[in-house]
């Protein structure tokens, strides 16, 4: 990822001493992200709907962000949710396949989000469509480790 | 590897939905970090997670670094007949966690 020299020469702060000299971390630009998004859809048409991402859209501590993705609808089925983190240096954050035994596909965990910024699900569903939600959220503790 | 706490209820219904939650004791280190004398932390996060449900497939998962540390996974499969649900994964450094539970169904 690119990174900035002074960022480069200036030692890493600890995560207290980051609150007030927080050195500005490495970020994905928008065309990297849009571009690790194509690459999961292989160029199909996004829409919005049908998946629902669940985050607070206001953030204390960016190091441990709960949320819910996933498709609640049966029919067609999601065969594959992904979230990306638009302004994290490295936007990818996961990717699920539900198998057979599946139940809702549906899927909770934790983030690290390094910045104020648009977390984004998508979800393929079975008939090849691939749909999108974005939560735009505000971030007061950016997470340190990113 | 580290401390893993698996909540997963032990009996049910066939067709019904059981929630699996796990919590994973691990730093995810995101190869973003410097430590003190200024040298990048090396990457280490557990990258890749499965769940089988008496062999079937229920969830794979590729993780990257902005998954927070200790991770917190929680999902679903459909209980059909008793048996275990396994669960599997790796971290780069190639060290391997597991953890399973049994499940009646009836």
């Amino acid at each position: 990822m690119t990174q900035g020299p002074t960022f480069a020469r200036r030692a890493f702060v600890l995560c207290g001493a980051a609150l007030v000299a927080m050195p500005r971390p490495a970020r994905a630009t928008p065309e990297e992200v849009a571009a690790v998004i194509k690459e999961v859809t292989g160029g199909a048409e996004l829409k919005p709907g049908r998946v629902k991402l669940d985050i607070p859209v206001m953030v204390e501590n960016g190091n441990a962000v709960g949320l819910t993705a996933g498709v609640e609808a049966a029919e067609p089925r999601c065969t594959d949710l992904y979230l990306f983190a638009e302004r994290n240096p490295l936007p990818r954050a996961l990717h699920a396949s539900f198998g057979p035994a599946a139940g809702r596909t549906e899927l909770a965990t934790r983030m690290r989000l390094a910045t104020s910024q648009t977390v984004v699900a998508v979800a393929r569903l079975e008939d090849g469509t691939f749909w999108t939600d974005g939560v735009d959220l505000i971030v007061t503790l950016a997470a340190c480790l990113e | 590897m580290a401390r893993v706490l698996l909540h997963m209820k032990k009996t049910a219904a066939p067709g019904e939905i059981v929630e699996v939650k796990l919590l994973i004791s691990h730093p995810m280190e995101s190869g973003q970090r410097k430590d003190e004398t200024g040298q990048m932390v090396k990457r280490n996060i557990i990258h890749s997670f499965r769940c089988t449900y008496n062999g079937a497939e229920v969830l794979r998962l590729d993780l990257h670094p902005a998954i927070a540390a200790n991770p917190y996974l929680a999902f679903s499969l459909r209980a059909e007949k008793s048996g275990t649900v396994e669960m599997r994964w790796v971290d780069d450094e190639g060290a391997e966690g597991s953890a399973s539970a049994p499940l009646e169904v009836g």
